[in-house]
C-alpha cells in the first residue's frame, strides 16, 4: 500500500488575520501557518493505513513558511519520505497547485492512493484533489471519512453526505481521494519525537516544473466580512455578563 | 440558450433541498440584472414531479437518468459537462452543500471553467460576474472577478431567503438526453443512516453547543452542567467530534444535523459558515467566545467577548440560584 499525501500551509485561524496593505492579501508578518486540517486527517488516514496494511507513505507539500516543520511532524508520525516542492507560489490558485502537482507527482507513483484535505479554507478557485484526479485520470471521491481496502485493487470507501447519513462506495485504485476525516483524531506528536526526525531523516526538495497555470478566478480585494447584523454584547465581569443573560434568558421564556 | 443563468437544482433522497431556493432566489437577482432567463437543472431519476417547486425559474433543464437516481459523482458530473459544453450559460450556481459540493471539483477540471467557493454571493460588475466568498472559515471575505464564461459559482448556504425563490406557476420543462455509460470507476453502493445516539439533539429546546474553545474532553462536564441546569443537550462543532470528544450524533453543521431549537448556547465555536449552516435558524442565538472578529458574533442574537471558563460556571451558577429562589 503505497500512499502519497499532500500537505498545504494556511494561517492558523485562531490567530488574528490582517488584511495586508496591497488589500489582497494577508499580512505575512502576524501569519502563523499550519497545515491545512483536513490534510492532517489526509496525513492520519495515510498512516492509519500504512499501520494495517504495510507499505509507505511520501508526504508531500509545496514551500511555505514553517512547512519544513510541517514535514518533519509527518515523518516523525510516519510517514517515510518528506519532499518539498520549491519554487512556486500558487497565491489564491488552487487550480494553478494541482496542475503544478500533477506534472511532478508522478514521479513518486506507482502509488494506490493520493490523499489531500477534501478543502482548504483558503480554496477561492476549485478544490485541488478533485483537479489532481482529472489530471492524472484517476477515480475521485471527496468527504471521506473511511477507507477499507479490499482484494485485487479495490476499496470501499464512506463519504459524508448530510444529517449524518453517509454514502458506500466501491472504488478501483488507483484513486485520489479527498479526505474530511481520519478514522481517528490526528495524533500527537511530542516535539521531542519531531525533533529527532530532524536529526535523522531528511527533507528532499524537487523544483516546480514551468509556469503556473493562468489563474481563471482573480482575487480583487480581501477585507473583514461585512455582515448583515451583530451580536448586542452583554459587558461587565462574568458574574454581570452572566447575570444579564439569565435576565434574557427569562424574558424569552427558555428559563 | 447561452448566457443564461443557471442555478443546479439539489434534491437529497426525493426531496428538493430547502437551499436550491436560497439559490433559485439568488439567480433570479442576477439573472435580472444580466438580463437573461434564470434556468434550474434538475438531474436525477424520475424526478420531474419536482418540477413545478421550481416557480422561480423560467424554465427548468431536466436530466432523467437511472445512472442519476444516487448522488454519485460522476455521473452528475458527466451529464452537467455535456449540458453546459452545449448550452453555454453565463454562469451556473451550485449548493456548497455535502451534496453537490463535489462537481465544484471535477467539473471546472474536465472543462476548464473557472470556479469560485464559498460565495455568499454573485453579481454582475464591470462586464464580469463578480462574487463575495468567505475565506479562513468565515473571517475575511474576497471579492473574486470571473471574467470567462461559463462560470460555476459555489454558494453557501443562507445566501439568500429561501421563501425569495419559490415561485407559484410550474415552470416550462425541457427534457433533455444525455449519454452515460455505467460507472465503472467508482460505485454508490449504499447509504449508511446515522446511529441513533443517546439524545437527538434536532429534538432538543436547549443547546449547549461547543468548539474548539473547549480545549479538551474533560472540560465538557462544564457545558454538561450547564445543559442540565438549562433542561437541555450538549452539542458541538466539527472540532470536537473530530477530536472524538462527542459523538458524531452530537454534530451540529453541513455533515451533521440542522437544529432549530429555542436556544443555542454556542460555547468557543467560532461559527465558520460549515457550522453555521446547521445552527442559523434556531430562535435565539448566544454566543461566548474570546475572540471579538469570530464569524458567530455576525448571527448570534447575544454575545460574551469572554473566557468561556470564566462565564460557563458563573452562568450555571446564575441560572440554579434563579431556579432554586423560584421554587421556594
Amino acid at each position: 500500500m503505497n500512499i502519497v499525501v499532500l500537505l498545504k500551509m494556511v494561517p492558523d485561524v485562531v490567530e488574528e488575520l490582517e488584511v495586508a496593505p496591497d488589500g489582497k492579501s494577508l499580512n505575512a508578518e502576524f501569519l502563523r501557518l499550519i497545515v491545512n486540517e483536513r490534510d492532517a486527517h489526509a496525513l492520519e488516514e495515510a498512516v492509519l493505513l500504512k499501520e494495517r496494511h504495510g507499505g509507505a507513505v511520501v508526504a508531500v507539500a509545496p514551500e511555505a513558511p514553517e512547512v519544513d516543520e510541517a514535514l518533519f511532524t509527518a515523518l516523525a508520525k510516519g510517514a517515510d519520505r518528506a519532499v518539498k516542492i520549491t519554487g512556486f507560489t500558487s497565491d489564491f490558485s488552487t487550480r494553478a497547485a494541482a496542475k503544478l502537482l500533477a506534472q511532478l507527482l508522478p514521479r513518486f507513483l506507482p502509488a494506490d492512493l493520493l490523499l489531500a484535505g477534501c478543502q482548504a479554507i483558503d480554496d477561492v478557485d476549485g478544490q485541488l484533489a478533485a483537479i489532481l484526479a482529472h489530471e492524472l485520470q484517476l477515480p475521485y471521491l471527496g468527504l471521506v471519512t473511511q477507507v477499507k481496502l479490499e482484494a485485487a485493487g479495490r476499496a470501499t470507501v464512506t463519504k459524508e453526505f448530510a444529517g449524518g447519513v453517509r454514502g458506500e462506495f466501491e472504488m478501483t485504485l488507483p484513486a485520489v481521494l479527498g479526505i474530511q476525516a481520519a478514522e481517528k483524531p490526528p495524533r500527537y506528536i511530542p516535539v521531542a519525537k519531531v525533533r529527532a526526525a530532524m536529526k535523522t531523516q531528511k527533507i528532499e526538495t524537487v523544483p516546480a516544473a514551468g509556469a503556473p497555470a493562468a489563474a481563471l478566478v482573480e482575487v480583487l480585494q480581501l477585507a473583514k466580512p461585512e455582515a448583515a447584523g451583530h451580536a448586542e454584547m452583554l459587558t461587565g465581569s462574568p458574574a454581570e455578563a452572566a447575570g444579564k443573560l439569565c435576565g434574557i434568558l427569562l424574558e424569552r421564556g427558555v428559563l | 440558450m447561452a448566457g443564461n443563468v443557471w442555478v443546479l437544482a439539489e434534491t437529497w433522497r426525493g426531496q428538493v433541498s430547502e437551499t436550491t431556493y436560497e439559490l433559485l432566489a439568488l439567480g433570479r437577482e442576477l439573472a435580472a440584472e444580466l438580463g437573461v432567463p434564470l434556468q434550474a437543472v434538475l438531474l436525477g431519476h424520475q424526478v420531474k414531479s419536482l418540477t413545478p417547486q421550481l416557480g422561480a425559474a423560467e424554465s427548468v433543464v431536466l436530466v432523467d437518468h437511472p445512472a442519476l437516481a444516487e448522488p454519485a459523482l460522476e455521473p452528475y458530473t458527466y451529464a452537467l459537462a455535456q449540458l453546459v459544453k452545449a448550452r453555454q450559460p453565463r454562469c451556473l450556481l451550485v449548493p456548497l452543500t455535502n451534496i453537490s459540493w463535489e462537481v465544484l471539483g471535477l467539473l471546472p477540471a474536465a472543462l476548464e471553467l473557472p470556479c469560485a467557493n464559498f460565495c455568499r454571493d454573485v453579481r454582475a460588475a464591470d462586464g464580469k460576474l463578480q462574487a463575495r466568498c468567505l475565506l479562513y472559515g468565515g473571517k475575511v471575505e474576497a471579492t473574486a472577478a470571473v471574467s470567462a464564461a461559463p462560470a460555476l459559482f459555489g454558494i453557501l448556504p443562507g445566501s439568500r431567503p429561501a421563501e425569495k425563490g419559490r415561485g407559484e406557476k410550474a415552470p416550462a420543462v425541457e427534457e433533455v438526453p444525455v449519454e452515460l455509460a455505467e460507472a465503472a470507476r467508482v460505485k454508490f453502493k449504499k447509504y449508511l443512516e446515522p446511529e441513533a445516539g443517546d439524545v437527538d439533539i434536532t429534538q432538543q429546546t436547549v443547546l449547549v453547543s461547543v468548539g474548539r474553545g473547549i480545549q479538551n474532553q474533560d472540560n465538557l462536564a462544564l457545558a454538561e452542567e450547564l445543559a442540565a441546569a438549562l433542561g437541555g443537550a450538549v452539542s458541538g462543532s466539527r472540532p470536537v467530534i473530530d477530536q472524538g470528544w462527542l459523538p458524531l450524533s452530537r454534530q451540529v453543521g453541513k455533515s451533521g444535523a440542522s437544529v432549530k431549537p429555542k436556544l443555542y448556547l454556542a460555547l468557543g465555536i467560532s461559527g465558520a459558515p460549515e457550522h453555521q449552516e446547521g445552527m442559523r435558524n434556531s430562535e435565539l442565538i448566544v454566543a461566548v467566545n474570546t475572540d471579538p472578529g469570530a464569524p458567530i458574533f455576525a448571527i448570534a442574537h447575544f454575545g460574551v467577548c469572554a473566557d468561556l471558563f470564566d462565564i460557563v460556571p458563573a452562568l450555571t451558577e446564575e441560572i440554579k440560584r434563579r431556579k432554586a429562589s423560584r421554587a421556594a
